[in-house]
């Protein structure tokens, strides 16, 4: 197993489904190492395309208690990756030095057995050049010298405006996703397969007000500067029966 | 396998990164753009731009597939002879003859009669030049969008506290620790929101979204309060009554920067009833401020004295008589007596949220901004010359859009929300809502429509702005008999405070020639044959319609698009203007800057492409244009040309000789040492390319808050011209404008009169309070025939009818559907993916059904502008945009029949003529079962046009500089 493990932790508590994950991810690596990612019919009927990294939205509960749900979803880069020991070639594999699973493009032919294996269906299989395709992690980004260190990140990471997803080794419990992970109740996505995904998601939090009832009754109410409170007392008074 | 690690990007060919300005929407991030081969490889954010700070949205990260879309226009067009307009048959024409054809038409006009000229435009971005043109070649009829996009919001808030949101304010999420968005799902401000909602829900604030539908920005919310639309102002009544009645309001603040202690005059026999009163031994000085000659009652003296007079303090609560005997309250008073019955339990029938629920909210509004103040130690003087040590801010901030604004009752709607927001003392405030420069501005804002139809006169520039802001009923843009000048009938007494325009009726009128026919229509950018048009079959007919002599009723029509939209079909001339990677633009001062809270910012666009084709901007187009026409802006005294290009003009314009004033407010004077005010400097567009495209002016602490009461903030902005005045901007709790529109309504005023079948609706709705009125249709239509409220949003991915020419982008969004809550499905027999048919009173679509949720269930709604006429945007005639998705647009109509003594008006907001497009009911039944699973209405499939650059093939495998792949 790596010493150290890079991967992504997705704040589904900020996450608005804007997609910028998605095509941003697309932009960067259709003219990259790992591209091209084709898309078919692209003016036509049914478009399909290759992507690394999709979002998906669903609904829980019913009205009114109703949680529309964002999830951005792409490879995982599980310690445990059910897709490498399938792969008939060795295409498929888990680089020793930060956990980054990768498919090598001149070893892969096309059989599909990885897609099959994976349980979270995030491998792409681009038909054009008959390879299958995934997220990278831009690898080929995140150790680019020629980049400024803070641009030495995923496309995706460095999109999001609302900063919901964070890169970092998992394993180095000082990272940014470290921490993430341990102070939010960040989970990996089905931890019955055994697989140990790296990448991992943080929940809803709710933030809640606690009104209390003397919050409502204050001596400085404004009403009071204009006469208003407190009402006069009407009816009768101890005065009325009583002469001590 | 090459190595990831060790081989570079720049192994597939050499790249180089320039910045400009995204466009991919309306909200204008810095972007890097990198090329590889003269090809974009990549847009990432710009990292040093205020506005983004890195970060990109879908939009944005796929303007590489609007730049490489197959919809491009790359030749200007004209109709083939003996081809019909509709039919998208053209032939394509030099730009000598395009400009020599329009150059004669218009100086034709021009000499005639300029208002047969009618020039509108979409979210162009550019309504500083586009309306300059207009007004130097003399035409009234011209706006932007803005009538059918939010102008109940600008108008609403503007004129209630000088602001408003998005581009001239927002709320203040830095500091803000309740946040409540009403009627926004995604928004214009849209990275920026993203960024700012985040880190305050990171930093433990509570998020509330009050929508009917739960998506966008709502999924997030600590707290979804679904809403039955249209009946936000029953709600917003219902806050303030509550906050009224439990004494929590801000009351300092109210005293001293809103009108709310000002004594109104009550006596309903005085020409002056309900407005305010004033001292007549002040003296008063011309100018578009309000004096400071109103009364409050003095709580301390028991007497009446000038408001905000050293050592008084106005009363709020009470009824007095004036030592005259003039009846007079409070304006807090009158919006007391004004909400009294607007119980929690009242707006409950009205909106569908349980009482206690609006009781909880407003508590938890008036709680937080009196409990959790933020004192900043920044010491500042307000206008009256008060010192203070500290900013106070009462952290409540609150955000809007179109879901409050396309309401007929929109703009009394978001009053109230002004006026709550006011309450609670967040104005200008840290963590309420702050402004952005050039705003606040006095209310209204000085510029004026003409007065009559002597402001149009041939050969000659508009006796006035396009656009303005009436400030009393004198203000108004009509003639003698008090009937409307504009083509769209903006600033007259069907809609007297449009002060935006209404584009969504330019077509229908011009059609019927009501008020009088036009002969040309130019319109740039805008989809007027699609999306952007109301009952849009029928618009669209309108626009191939003739007379019996066989000529067209709207006799030529220009389009100005890059791309190939439904409109371009209908185009006697075509015009194909640039991408924005293509061009120089500016986000100026002058129009909608990007300014931040803590002072101006601008921008501009430098292109990183040359021109495809030969496409060409539109901001050429129109100095081309003014040059030939010699429009006195355009040229030298002795009638030649004056500006070389756009990039030209852009830096040698001033609003007047000398004046200082351009379109660009960074490094003016002769070496760029001067900003906001200076002489032309000729190196300017350098100097912002190496700023990144912007223009930051950082204000000094103690002028970035109150900043309508703050005497050094007004006073630097007076002395670098963001405002002729620097007199308070008080807020008006209580509308003294629209009270004197209701008085001339009511006979009571001198001046203009409205005509008298009008006379009812203004003293209406013409009302200084605001008020709730179910919206103006409802009262047309049979509610149970059609008992559920259909209304659109936009997707975060897409911008209007843009991108569905867009690859990647239509991969997310490829058809709408009609979504539902189960309940509806259940009670009309039809299942979850059902295909059924959407009907109003107006006209019907077949779309397919989808459950949810995540609706409030009297609603039904869509993504807007999904759906396409088959064949446009570079499309298919198969895709699934047109033979799946639809358009909500069809059963929505553009005017209301009968509505006033038995005749059509727009299907708009009484009081702006903000278009209605969310008040509109419908009922969903199923499609039979021998219908075609496909969306209805279907229009013939439209051909490609010559030039357009079209992608045949099955497979697009980008990958830029074609290194491989």
């Amino acid at each position: 197993m790596s010493k150290k493990q890079l991967a992504l932790v997705i704040d589904l508590n900020v996450c608005v489904g804007c997609h910028a994950c998605v095509t941003s991810c697309k932009e960067w690596n259709t003219s990259g190492w790992a591209g091209p990612m084709p898309d078919q019919n692209p003016y036509d009927a049914d478009p399909s395309g290759v992507f690394f990294n999709r979002v998906q939205t669903f609904e829980c509960g019913t009205f009114p208690n109703t949680e529309t749900i964002h999830f951005p979803k792409s490879c995982l880069h599980c310690e445990d990756p059910p897709c490498v020991p399938v792969c008939p070639t060795g295409a498929s594999y888990k680089r020793e030095e930060d956990g980054i699973v990768l498919v090598d493009y001149d070893k892969c032919i096309g059989c599909k057995y990885c897609s099959w294996s994976c349980p979270y269906g995030v491998r792409e299989f681009d038909e054009v050049q008959g390879v299958m395709k995934k997220c990278t992690l831009c690898v080929d980004r995140i150790y680019d010298q020629t980049l400024p260190p803070e641009r030495r990140k995923p496309a995706c990471v460095l999109a999001c405006p609302a900063g919901a997803r964070i890169f970092g080794d998992i394993k180095d419990p000082d990272s940014e996703a470290a921490i993430a992970i341990r102070e939010n109740g960040g989970y990996p996505l089905m931890p019955e397969w055994g697989t140990q995904p790296a990448n991992h998601y943080l929940p809803r939090r709710k933030t809640k007000m606690t009104l209390h009832e003397d919050e409502l009754i204050r001596a400085d109410n404004p009403l009071k500067i204009e006469g208003e409170l407190p009402k006069p007392p009407d009816g009768s008074s101890l005065d009325d029966y009583s002469s001590w | 396998m090459k190595d990831p690690v060790t081989s570079r990007d720049t192994e597939f060919g050499p790249s180089e990164v320039k910045t400009t300005t995204c466009y991919m929407c309306a909200c204008r991030c810095g972007i890097r753009v990198h090329l590889r081969g003269g090809e974009v490889r990549y847009i990432e954010g710009n990292p040093d731009h205020p506005l983004n700070q890195g970060v990109i949205c879908a939009k944005g990260a796929s303007g590489i597939m609007k730049q490489y879309s197959p919809a491009r226009l790359t030749r200007p067009l004209k109709r083939k002879e003996g081809a019909e307009r509709g039919e998208n048959a053209f032939e394509p024409i030099s730009w000598d003859e395009a400009f020599t054809i329009l150059g004669d038409r218009l100086a034709h006009i021009r000499a005639t009669d300029p208002k047969k000229l009618a020039l509108f435009t979409g979210r162009d971005q550019m309504q500083a030049l586009t309306g300059l043109f207009a007004k130097q070649f003399g035409t009234p009829n011209y706006a932007a969008h803005g009538g059918f996009c939010s102008v109940n919001m600008a108008a609403g808030m503007i004129y209630t506290i000088g602001g408003s949101f998005w581009e001239f304010g927002g709320p203040d999420l830095d500091r803000a620790k309740l946040f409540v968005m009403i009627g926004t799902a995604e928004d214009h401000h849209s990275n920026p929101m993203k960024i700012a909602l985040s880190k305050f829900k990171r930093s433990g604030g509570r998020f509330i979204a009050i929508n009917p539908v739960r998506t966008g920005y709502a999924a997030i919310a600590d707290e979804w309060v679904p809403i039955r639309p249209g009946t936000d102002g029953a709600l917003l009544l219902a806050l303030i009554r509550e906050i009224v009645e439990m004494g929590l309001f801000d009351r300092e603040f109210l005293i001293r920067f809103t009108n709310a202690a000002e004594l109104v005059n009550m006596d309903p026999a005085s020409d002056e009833f309900g407005l305010l009163i004033r001292d007549p031994s002040v003296t008063a000085e011309p100018g578009c401020f309000d004096p400071e000659n109103r009364l409050w009652w003095d709580r301390l003296t028991d007497r009446p004295t000038i408001a905000r007079s050293e050592g008084s303090d106005g009363r709020l609560i009470g009824a007095f008589e004036l030592p005259d005997g003039t009846a007079v309250k409070p304006a807090f008073q009158l919006l007391k007596d004004r909400v009294k019955d607007c119980t929690p339990e009242w707006a409950e029938g009205i909106t569908g949220i349980p009482a206690a629920t609006i009781r909880r909210l407003a508590h938890e509004m008036g709680v937080t901004a009196r409990d959790h103040k933020i004192e900043l130690p920044i010491a500042w003087t307000d206008a009256w010359g008060r010192e203070y040590d500290t900013i106070v801010g009462n952290p409540v901030a609150f955000h809007s859009m179109r879901g409050l604004a396309a309401h007929s009752n929109g703009f009394h709607a978001i009053r109230a929300l002004g006026i709550l927001m006011s309450l609670l003392g967040t104005i200008d405030r840290p963590g309420g809502f702050r402004h952005k420069a050039p705003f606040p501005r006095p209310i209204p804002p000085c510029a004026k429509p003409p007065k009559g139809p002597e402001g149009v006169k041939p050969n000659e520039p508009l006796g006035g702005m396009p656009l303005g802001w009436p400030a009393d009923p004198n203000d108004l843009f009509v003639d003698a008999e008090g009937e409307p000048v504009r083509i769209d009938k903006a600033f007259s007494w069907e809609y007297p405070l449009s002060v935006h325009g209404l584009m969504h009726n330019v077509i229908t009128n011009a059609w019927r020639g009501d008020p009088y026919p036009i002969d040309t229509l130019f319109l740039f950018m805008a989809n007027m044959a699609w999306n952007s048009s109301m009952n849009t079959v029928e618009v669209r007919k309108m626009l191939t319609d003739k007379h019996e002599n066989g000529e067209y009723k709207i006799p030529f029509i220009v389009v100005t698009d890059a791309f190939q939209s439904e409109t371009v079909a209908f185009a006697d001339l075509v015009l194909p203007d640039t991408t924005y990677l293509e061009r120089h633009d500016v986000m100026s001062l002058l129009d909608r800057p990007i300014s931040e809270f803590d002072g101006p910012v601008d921008s501009v666009r430098i292109p990183v492409l040359p021109p495809l084709g030969e496409s060409k901007p539109f901001q050429e187009v129109l100095i081309e244009l003014g040059s030939r026409l010699r429009l006195p802006a355009f040229v030298n005294a002795d009638g030649s040309r004056k500006y070389r290009d756009y990039p030209d003009f852009i830096v040698h314009f001033e609003t007047e000789p000398g004046s200082g004033i351009g379109f660009l407010s960074g490094w003016r004077g002769k070496s760029g040492e001067k900003f906001l005010v200076g002489e032309p400097n000729p190196s300017q567009w350098e100097m912002y390319a190496r700023n990144h495209n912007h223009f930051h002016y950082e204000l000094p602490r103690s002028y970035q808050y109150m900043r309508n009461w703050n005497r050094g903030y007004l006073t630097w902005a007076r002395h670098h011209r963001l405002v002729r005045f620097a007199e308070p901007i008080v807020i008006h709790l209580y509308s003294e404008v629209l009270q004197k529109f209701r008085l001339a309504a009511e006979g009571k005023r001198k001046g203009k009169q409205p005509p008298a079948h009008l006379r009812e609706r203004v003293k209406d709705f013409f009302d200084p309070l605001p008020f709730y009125f179910p919206p103006l249709e409802w009262h047309q239509t049979n509610t149970s025939a059609f008992p559920l409220a259909a209304i659109t949003q936009r997707p975060m991915a897409m911008y209007h009818s843009w991108d569905s020419q867009n690859a990647w982008l239509r991969q997310i969004h490829t058809h709408n559907a009609l979504f539902v809550h189960p309940s509806v499905g259940a009670a009309n027999n039809f299942g979850d993916g059902a295909w059924v048919w959407v009907e109003s009173p107006w006209g019907k679509v077949r779309c397919q059904a989808r459950f949810t949720e995540a609706v409030e269930p009297g609603t039904v709604w869509t993504w807007n502008a999904v759906g396409k006429a088959s064949g446009a945007w570079g499309l298919s005639p198969d895709a699934n945009e047109s033979r799946h998705g639809f358009l909500l647009n069809h059963v929505i109509s553009e005017e209301l029949p009968a509505l006033i003594s038995g005749r059509t008006v727009s299907n708009s907001d009484p009081v702006t003529g903000q278009a209605a497009w969310y008040d509109v009911r419908v009922r969903v039944t199923p499609a039979a079962a021998d219908e075609p699973a496909e969306s209805w209405p279907q229009f013939t499939p439209l051909p490609q046009v010559p030039g357009q650059t079209g992608f045949t093939g099955t497979l697009r495998a980008f990958f830029a500089g074609k290194a491989r792949g």
